[in-house]
C-alpha cells in the first residue's frame, strides 16, 4: 500500500506539500495512501460521497461541516494538495516555526488561520460574520433533542452578547478572535500526526 | 488585629496545656504503643476505698484517648490560628508556618519537660495520618487528567525516584570516599537506603503548595500524580534496599539483585492490583447498600482503609492500593449512592485528610525540637542539599526532553524549572527515615537529622519562593475566571472537529484503547457494579433538568421572600401558567423516560408526572422579570450537559459527576441518524419523483409486521422508511413527545430508539448510507428537520397529539417551505452529473 502510493507520487510533488503545508516526507505519503483508500472512483480527487463513506463521520455532529471545509469554494472535488491544504490546519506548531517563518506567508497551522478555519464552520454564506441563524444551526447540530428552542435561543443570543463588541447582532472574525484569546487553540486544534 | 489577639491568647493557652499535660502524662508516643509500663500500671489504681466517692479524679482511666483528643485539637487550633492572618499566609505557605508552629509547641514542650516527649512514630504516620490523605488524593483524582498524562506520571514516578535515589547515593558515597565528610560509618548500600528514601516527592508537601500557586492542571497533575505515586514506589525502593542492608554486601549477587528488581515491580503492580480489586469490592458494596443508607459512606472509609491496610499485611504497596482503591471506585460509588452519601463521602474525606495534613506538618515541627536526634555533619547535610536540587532538575529536564518526542503539545522550558523547583520532601521521607534500624545503621541519627532538614529546606525556603517564582517566570496558571459560552461551545468544536480530522486522515490514533476499554466498561462493569436504578439514572437528562428547577424553585422562593410573601404563586394567572409549564416540562424530559416504556405511554405520563413537580418552577421562572441572571446561569449549565461530546472526550472521562455518563449511546444514535437525515436532504431536490410510492407501500408493511410484535427495530438501513410508517400509521410509541423540540424531526425522533445498540458497525453505516442515498422514502424527503431559525411554539399541540396527527401533517410542509429558502446547509443540492452516476 505504502509503497504503491509513493510510486504515484512525485518527488516534486511532495516537495511542493512539504513546503506548502510543513508535513514531513513520511506523513505525506501515510497520508496519500489514506487518500487513495478513500479514493473510491480512483480519478485523484474525493468527492463528497468519499468522505461521507467514512462510518465514525456518520456519528459525528460537526461531521458534515467539516467535510464542507475541505471543499473551500464550492467545488465537488478535492485533490490531494488540498486535502492536504485542510490537514495542515492541524498540524501541531512546533518551536523551531515559530520564528523561522517570518519572511514567508503566515503557515497554515497559525493560530490566526486555525481560527479561521474553526470560524468558517459556523459561517455559512461566507460574510465573514456569524449571525445567530448560523450560530443556531451550529448549537442545534451539537446538543441533544432535549433542549427547547426557547432554550437553545436563548443560550445563543448570550453567546452573540459576550462576543459582539459592536453591537451588530452578528460575531465577526476579529471578534471572535478576540473572545477565544484566552483558549489555548494552538493545543485544542492539534492532531499529531503519524508519521 | 483580631488574628493577632487570638494568637497570643491562643499560645497562652497552650502554654498552660501543654505543661500540664507534660508534667503529669505519658507521651503521645507512649500513648499508642501498647506496651507502656505507666499507663498499664496507673490504670489498676483500685487503692483502697473507705467510703463511696461521690465524684473521683480519674485522669489514668482517660488520659491515652484524651492525649490524643488533645493533640488534634492543638493542631487544628494552630491551622485556624495561622488561616486567620491572610497576609501571612499569601506569602508563607500554610505547610510551612504549621511546620513554625511546631517548632513553637516542641519548644514549649521542651522548656516545660526538658526532655522531647512528643514526635511523630512511624506507626502513626503510616497507619493513621497517611492512609486518609492517600485515600481522599484518590478519590478527588481529576479521573481524565490523569489517565491523559499517565504515561508522563509514571516515568516521572518510577524512573525519576529511581534516578534520583541512584544518583544521590553513589554521589554521596563518592563524596564520602572523596573524604569530603570526614569519618563515617556509611557503606554504598547505607547510602543508596539513604537515596531511596529522600528521593520521593512528598504528596501532601507538594499539594499544600501547590493548590496554593495554581499553576495549569496540566503541571498540577504532573507534579501530583507524580508525588503520589513515588512514594509508592520510594517505599518499595526501601524495603529493597533495607533488605539488602540487612543481608550485608557479601550476600548479594546477582540473583538477589535480580530479586530485587521483581520485587520491586511484584510489590508496584501488586500494590496497585489490589486496591483495583478493593476498589471493585467497594463499588459492588454500594451497590447493595440500598437499605442501610445512613451507614453508606461509612464503607467507602472501612474498605478505602482495608485496602492499606491489606496491602500493607503482604508487604505490596500500601500507598499505591490505596490511590487506585480510590481512583478505581469513584465512578460507580457516586453514581450508586444516593446524592446526601456522596456529599457526606466528600466531606468527611476532606476532613480526615486535610486533618491529618495539618497533624503531619505540627508533629514534623515537634519532632525537630530534640536534642538526641540531632548530629551535625556539614559535608554530608550540604551536600545532600545541593546533590537532590541538582539532580531532580537533571531527571527532570532528561525524562521531559524524552517524553516531550511523544507528546502533541510539549512541556515548555519553564514548566520544567516548576516541576524541578516542586520536589518537595516530606513526612514519607521522616516517616522512613525513623524506621530504620538503628543497629544495622549506626548513623541513623545522621540521616533523621538530615532528613529533617531537607524537609525543612524544602517545604519552608522552597515552598516560600515558589509563588513569587510562579510570578516572576509567568508560568502558565490555571484559567480562574468562568468559561464563557462561546468557550464552552467552541472547546466542544474543537474536539469534535479533531475526531473527524483524525478519521478522515486514517489514525487510530490513541482513541482505539480506550474505545475498547469504554465497551467492556459499558457492557460488564457497569452491570456488575452499578445499581440498575443507577443505571437508569444515568439518563442525565433528567437528573439536569431536575437540579436545575430545584435551583429556580429556590431563586423562586426567596425572590417571593423579599416580596414579602409567596402569596403570588398562588394568583389564577400563575397556577394556570404553572399547568402549562408543566405539561411542557413533561413533553421536554419524555424522550428520556420513554426510552425504556416505549409501547405503553398511557401509564407511563401519569407515573412520571410525579418526580416533576419540583422540576415545573423553572418555567414560571421566565414570566418574572429581572431574573436574568438565572437564565445566564442555566444556560450555562444547559450547554454543559446537554452539548455532545467529542469521541475523545467520553473515552475516558471518569467523571466525579454522575450525570454525564451514560449517555454516549444514545448520542451516537442521535447524531448518526441525524446525519443521515441531513445527507438525505441534500439529495433530495435530485432525487425527487424516482416514485416512491411503492417504497412506502412496502415500509409500511414491514413496519406494521414488525412494531405489534415489539421486536427491537434494527438501526440498519429501513430506520428512514419507518419512520414515514410510523406516523401514517398513527400507531406512534413516542408519538407524544415528538413534537416536543418543536423543531426535531418528527420522523427522525420516532428513530430514537435506545434500546437499539450504539455500535453502527461500519459495513451497516455505509450500506445505509447507500441505501438512504438511493432511495429516499417520501416523507423523508417531505419533512426534512426543521431548523433552529424557524422555532415553532408546538405548545398547543403537545397536550393532545395523538388526534392532531393530520394538523401536524398539514402544518409540516410550510415550514418546509420556509426551511428550504435558507436554511439548506452547506452541501449544495448535487450537480447533476452526480446525479447521474447515482442512478
Amino acid at each position: 500500500m505504502g509503497s504503491r502510493a509513493s510510486t504515484l507520487l512525485r518527488e516534486e510533488e511532495i516537495e511542493e506539500i512539504k513546503k506548502e503545508t510543513g508535513f514531513s516526507h513520511s506523513q505525506i505519503t501515510r497520508l496519500y495512501s489514506r487518500f487513495t483508500s478513500l479514493d473510491k472512483g480512483e480519478n485523484g480527487a474525493l468527492s463528497r460521497e468519499d468522505f461521507q463513506r467514512i462510518p465514525e463521520l456518520a456519528i459525528n455532529p460537526l461531521g458534515d461541516r467539516i467535510i464542507n471545509a475541505f471543499f473551500p469554494d464550492g467545488e465537488d472535488q478535492v485533490n490531494f494538495r488540498g486535502f492536504m491544504r485542510t490537514l495542515a490546519h492541524f498540524r501541531p506548531v512546533e518551536d523551531n516555526e515559530k520564528n523561522k517563518n517570518v519572511s514567508n506567508t503566515e503557515p497554515l497551522n497559525s493560530r490566526t488561520n486555525k481560527l479561521h478555519f474553526a470560524f468558517q464552520l459556523y459561517d455559512l454564506d461566507r460574510d465573514d460574520k456569524i449571525s445567530r441563524d448560523e450560530l443556531l444551526q451550529v448549537l442545534r447540530m451539537m446538543v441533544g433533542v432535549n433542549i427547547s428552542d426557547e432554550q437553545l435561543g436563548s443560550i445563543a443570543d448570550r453567546t452573540i452578547q459576550e462576543a459582539d463588541a459592536n453591537g451588530d447582532g452578528c460575531i465577526s472574525f476579529t471578534e471572535f478572535m478576540k473572545v477565544l484569546e484566552k483558549v489555548d487553540v494552538e493545543q485544542k486544534m492539534s492532531i499529531r500526526f503519524l508519521h | 488585629m483580631g488574628g493577632t489577639q487570638g494568637s497570643v491568647l491562643f499560645f497562652g493557652l497552650l502554654v498552660i496545656i501543654s505543661r500540664s499535660l507534660a508534667n503529669e502524662v505519658p507521651t503521645l508516643e507512649t500513648s499508642h504503643s501498647t506496651t507502656n509500663a505507666t499507663s498499664s500500671s496507673s490504670g489498676h489504681e483500685t487503692a483502697v476505698i473507705s467510703t463511696l466517692p461521690i465524684v473521683s479524679w480519674k485522669w489514668h482511666h482517660v488520659s491515652e484517648p484524651y492525649l490524643v483528643a488533645l493533640w488534634i485539637l492543638v493542631c487544628w487550633l494552630c491551622k485556624l490560628v495561622i488561616e486567620a492572618n491572610h497576609h501571612v499566609t499569601n506569602i508563607i505557605p500554610e505547610s510551612a508556618l504549621l511546620i513554625c508552629a511546631g517548632f513553637i509547641l516542641g519548644g514549649i514542650i521542651w522548656g516545660a519537660d526538658l526532655q522531647q516527649t512528643f514526635k511523630l512514630t512511624p506507626t502513626v504516620f503510616f497507619f493513621y495520618l497517611l492512609p486518609p490523605i492517600i485515600l481522599d488524593s484518590g478519590y478527588h483524582m481529576p479521573n481524565k487528567l490523569f489517565f491523559t498524562n499517565l504515561g508522563a506520571i509514571l516515568v516521572y514516578a518510577v524512573i525519576g525516584t529511581c534516578w534520583n535515589a541512584a544518583s544521590l547515593g553513589l554521589s554521596l558515597w563518592g563524596c564520602h570516599k572523596g573524604g569530603a565528610m570526614g569519618e563515617l560509618d556509611i557503606g554504598l548500600l547505607q547510602y543508596l537506603l539513604f537515596g531511596s528514601l529522600i528521593a520521593a516527592v512528598d504528596p501532601v508537601a507538594v499539594l499544600a503548595v501547590f493548590e496554593q500557586v495554581h499553576v495549569n492542571e496540566v503541571l498540577f497533575i504532573l507534579v501530583f500524580g507524580e508525588s503520589l505515586l513515588n512514594d509508592g514506589v520510594t517505599v518499595v525502593l526501601f524495603n529493597v534496599f533495607d533488605a539488602f542492608v540487612t543481608l550485608g554486601g557479601a550476600q548479594i549477587d546477582a540473583v538477589e539483585i535480580i530479586k530485587g528488581i521483581i520485587s520491586f515491580f511484584v510489590v508496584a503492580f501488586g500494590g496497585s492490583l489490589l486496591g483495583f480489586v478493593f476498589g471493585l469490592l467497594m463499588c459492588f458494596l454500594t451497590r447493595c447498600t440500598k437499605n442501610i443508607q445512613i451507614i453508606e459512606p461509612g464503607f467507602i472509609f472501612v474498605v478505602g482503609y482495608l485496602s492499606y491496610l491489606t496491602a500493607e499485611m503482604l508487604s505490596l504497596s500500601a500507598i499505591l492500593s490505596c490511590v487506585f482503591c480510590g481512583v478505581c471506585c469513584q465512578k460507580y460509588i457516586n453514581a450508586n449512592m444516593n446524592e446526601n452519601s456522596v456529599k457526606t463521602v466528600k466531606y468527611a474525606m476532606k476532613v480526615f485528610a486535610n486533618g491529618s495534613e495539618t497533624m503531619i506538618f505540627v508533629f514534623l515541627g515537634i519532632s525537630a525540637i530534640d536534642k538526641t536526634i540531632w548530629v551535625w555533619n556539614t559535608g554530608f547535610i550540604l551536600l545532600t542539599l545541593l546533590f537532590i536540587f541538582i539532580y531532580r532538575f537533571i531527571g527532570v529536564f532528561i525524562q521531559t526532553w524524552i517524553l516531550n518526542r511523544f507528546r502533541l503539545v510539549p512541556l515548555e522550558f519553564i514548566d520544567q524549572l516548576i516541576m524541578g523547583f516542586g520536589g518537595l520532601r516530606g513526612a514519607v521521607a521522616y516517616g522512613l527515615a525513623v524506621m530504620m534500624d538503628e543497629n544495622k545503621i549506626k548513623e541513623k541519627n545522621l540521616m533523621v537529622s538530615t532528613t529533617l532538614i531537607v524537609v525543612f529546606f524544602t517545604v519552608i525556603v522552597q515552598g516560600i519562593i515558589m509563588k513569587p517564582l510562579v510570578k516572576w517566570l509567568k508560568v502558565k496558571k490555571a484559567t480562574e475566571s468562568e468559561l464563557t459560552l462561546i468557550e464552552k461551545v467552541q472547546n466542544r468544536v474543537f474536539d469534535h472537529m479533531l475526531v473527524a480530522i483524525e478519521d478522515i486522515s486514517g489514525q487510530i490514533g490513541h482513541n482505539y484503547m480506550r474505545d475498547k476499554w469504554k465497551n467492556f466498561e459499558e457492557k460488564w462493569m457497569m452491570w456488575l457494579l452499578m445499581k440498575p436504578s443507577a443505571r437508569k439514572k444515568q439518563d442525565h437528562v433528567f437528573n439536569v433538568f431536575h437540579q436545575l428547577n430545584l435551583k429556580d424553585a429556590v431563586e423562586y422562593v426567596s425572590e417571593g421572600e423579599s416580596r414579602g410573601s409567596l402569596e403570588f404563586i398562588r394568583n389564577d394567572s400563575a397556577i394556570i401558567d404553572f399547568k402549562k409549564k408543566l405539561g411542557e416540562d413533561i413533553f421536554d424530559t419524555m424522550p428520556d423516560v420513554t426510552a425504556d416504556t416505549s409501547f405503553d405511554h398511557g401509564i407511563v405520563l401519569p407515573d412520571r408526572r410525579d418526580p416533576v413537580p419540583s422540576v415545573s418552577l423553572e418555567m414560571h421562572e421566565q414570566t418574572m422579570n429581572g431574573l436574568r441572571e438565572m437564565e445566564d446561569l442555566n444556560s450555562h449549565h444547559l450547554l454543559q450537559e446537554h452539548l455532545y461530546k467529542g469521541r475523545k472526550q467520553h473515552r475516558h472521562k471518569f467523571s466525579r459527576n454522575h450525570l454525564t455518563i451514560n449517555t454516549d449511546e444514545d448520542e451516537v444514535q442521535e447524531i448518526f441518524q441525524r446525519t443521515m437525515r441531513r445527507r438525505l436532504e441534500s439529495f433530495k431536490s435530485a432525487k425527487m419523483g424516482m416514485g416512491p410510492p411503492k417504497i412506502i407501500s412496502k415500509h409500511t408493511k414491514k413496519e406494521q409486521q414488525k412494531a405489534p410484535n415489539g421486536m427491537k427495530r434494527n438501526s440498519g438501513d429501513e430506520d428512514f422508511e419507518f419512520s414515514e410508517a410510523d406516523s401514517a400509521s398513527g400507531y406512534d410509541p413516542s408519538y407524544s413527545y415528538r413534537s416536543g423540540g418543536g423543531i426535531e424531526n418528527p420522523a427522525f425522533m420516532a428513530d430514537l430508539d435506545p434500546v437499539v445498540p450504539v455500535q453502527i458497525p461500519p459495513w451497516l453505516a455505509e450500506a445505509e448510507l447507500y441505501s438512504g442515498a438511493v432511495s429516499p422514502s417520501q416523507r423523508a424527503q417531505a419533512r426534512p428537520p426543521l431548523s433552529a431559525g424557524d422555532l415553532r411554539r408546538l405548545a398547543p399541540l403537545r397536550i393532545s397529539t395523538r388526534s392532531t396527527d393530520s394538523f401536524m401533517m398539514a402544518d409540516i410542509p410550510a415550514a418546509e417551505q420556509r426551511r428550504d429558502s435558507f436554511d439548506l446547509p452547506p452541501p449544495p443540492p448535487p450537480p447533476p452529473s452526480k446525479d447521474g452516476r447515482h442512478q
